[in-house]
């Protein structure tokens, strides 16, 4: 499972990340790239960030009320020449929300208030990144300190969560670039 | 004797004829001239632009469809009449949503042959339904298989579908056609401009007016679909002209 991306590229400048059920996953995510390729095919265009999380959040309306809904939690960034870089968070129940920053599963509970105190509309490329790594060494501290306690209850044997590493993307208006493994640094247990 | 068999579609003549294919046949032969050569790393196609009204819009007359990121056709088409860009318009969207289903269920992009059978068959169904017609179109699918391998296929209303070097379809085809015969040379499609070259020079035969009236597209291997603009292709029209004089010379001397 060290090689699971559940990133998926709709197109040149938007990034779908999306997570939930299993097998759900994969199917809706695919399923909305290849729309959004067949978008470009017919016009000679692609689809900007906002048209494609509308029409993301429209299929995943329709299938929330048919006897197969997915379960599945999305985040949406891309740049767009005209309104600039954007960023949409999606839940299973079709609630579709523009947002200066977001997050879901167990880790929002945490980064969520670190970007809410240290967030500004105006950050630079490395300010964010900063932030960015503020929120992966507090998720990672969280993780840390859970198993931490796991082992001492002794409950580690049969545990199979292990230390997550990080997949970090970026979007401007060159594109997706894929940096490498943010580097964090040790916290004091 | 035809008269009683080219009505409906399903019915065959007592020679073996489906005249209605036939008809769509010559419904293609009215069309304007599409030429396509196959290179070593390039594949070119060429189609006749006739000359549009006035007050029309010529960007808005494209002949040349891109059908997903490694694959694109060309149909040779009238413009004011018989509805049959609009035949056009339904198989390349049937085929663009094919492609993409390919990438969905297979994680991989359409070979050209694959797309090719895709739309002959399409193309076949309607010439075997109650009620329907033919599509009144043939096309020229160009592009790269994932391999890196160049192909160019034609097909046309009965449904069928080959592999050609070059080929011509439309109006004055024939002579195309036999230019093509007489003037392929592998080593001259081993260069991109070789390539190009070869399909310009093939529909200077027949365009009246010389470049103003080509549109040109080229597609080399794991790049986009490109049009070429204006000046490039009169570049390639002046290069052409001046090789001919060239030989012309040669030959007095």
């Amino acid at each position: 499972m060290d090689n699971y991306d559940k990133m998926f590229k709709l197109s040149e400048k938007i990034l779908l990340l999306c997570v939930g059920e299993a097998g759900d996953t994969v199917q809706f995510a695919e399923y909305i790239q290849k729309n959004v390729q067949l978008y470009k095919m017919r016009n000679g265009y692609e689809l900007s960030p906002a048209a494609a999380a509308n029409f993301t959040r429209k299929n995943l309306a329709d299938y929330l009320r048919s006897r197969t809904p997915y379960h599945v939690n999305l985040l949406l960034a891309g740049y767009e020449e005209a309104d600039g870089p954007s960023l949409y968070y999606m839940d299973y129940l079709a609630a579709l929300a523009k947002a200066p920053f977001a997050a879901h599963g167990y880790g929002a509970f945490l980064t969520l208030s670190i970007l809410d105190r240290y967030y500004r509309p105006d950050l630079s490329r490395d300010e964010a990144m900063d932030l960015l790594k503020k929120c992966l060494e507090e998720s990672l501290f969280f993780l840390t300190a859970f198993l931490s306690v796991l082992r001492l209850l002794q409950l580690n044997k049969r545990f199979i969560l292990n230390l997550p590493s990080f997949n970090v993307r970026l979007i401007d208006k060159d594109g997706i670039h894929d940096l490498e493994r943010v580097p964090l640094g040790q916290k004091a247990a | 004797m035809a008269a009683r068999y080219d009505r409906a579609i399903t019915v065959f003549s007592p020679d073996g004829h489906l005249f209605q294919v036939e008809y769509a046949q010559e419904a293609v032969k009215k069309g304007s001239t599409a030429v396509g050569v196959r290179g070593k790393n390039i594949v070119a196609l060429g189609v006749e632009k006739k000359s549009v009204a006035k007050l029309q819009d010529d960007r808005t007359v494209r002949k040349i469809c891109v059908l997903d990121d490694n694959v694109f056709m060309a149909f040779p088409c009238l413009i004011s009449r018989s509805g049959l860009t609009a035949d056009a318009r339904i198989v390349i969207n049937r085929a663009r949503v094919e492609c993409q289903s390919h990438r969905l269920t297979v994680e991989d992009p359409v070979t050209i042959e694959y797309i090719t059978r895709f739309i002959s068959s399409l193309k076949q169904k309607y010439t075997q339904s109650n009620g329907r017609r033919p599509f009144g179109i043939s096309a020229l699918i160009m592009g790269f298989d994932f391999d890196g391998t160049p192909r160019l296929y034609q097909t046309d209303p009965s449904g069928t579908y080959h592999a050609w070097k070059a080929n011509a379809i439309g109006r004055s085809a024939k002579t195309v056609r036999e230019f093509l015969e007489k003037n392929y040379k592998e080593e001259d499609v081993e260069s991109d401009s070789g390539t190009i070259k070869l399909g310009v020079r093939a529909l200077l035969e027949v365009v009246q007016s010389g470049g103003k009236n080509i549109e040109l597209a080229i597609m080399k291997r794991d790049e986009p679909l490109k049009i070429l603009s204006a000046e490039e292709i009169e570049a390639v029209v002046s290069d052409i002209e001046k090789e001919k004089e060239e030989s012309e010379k040669k030959k007095k001397s």
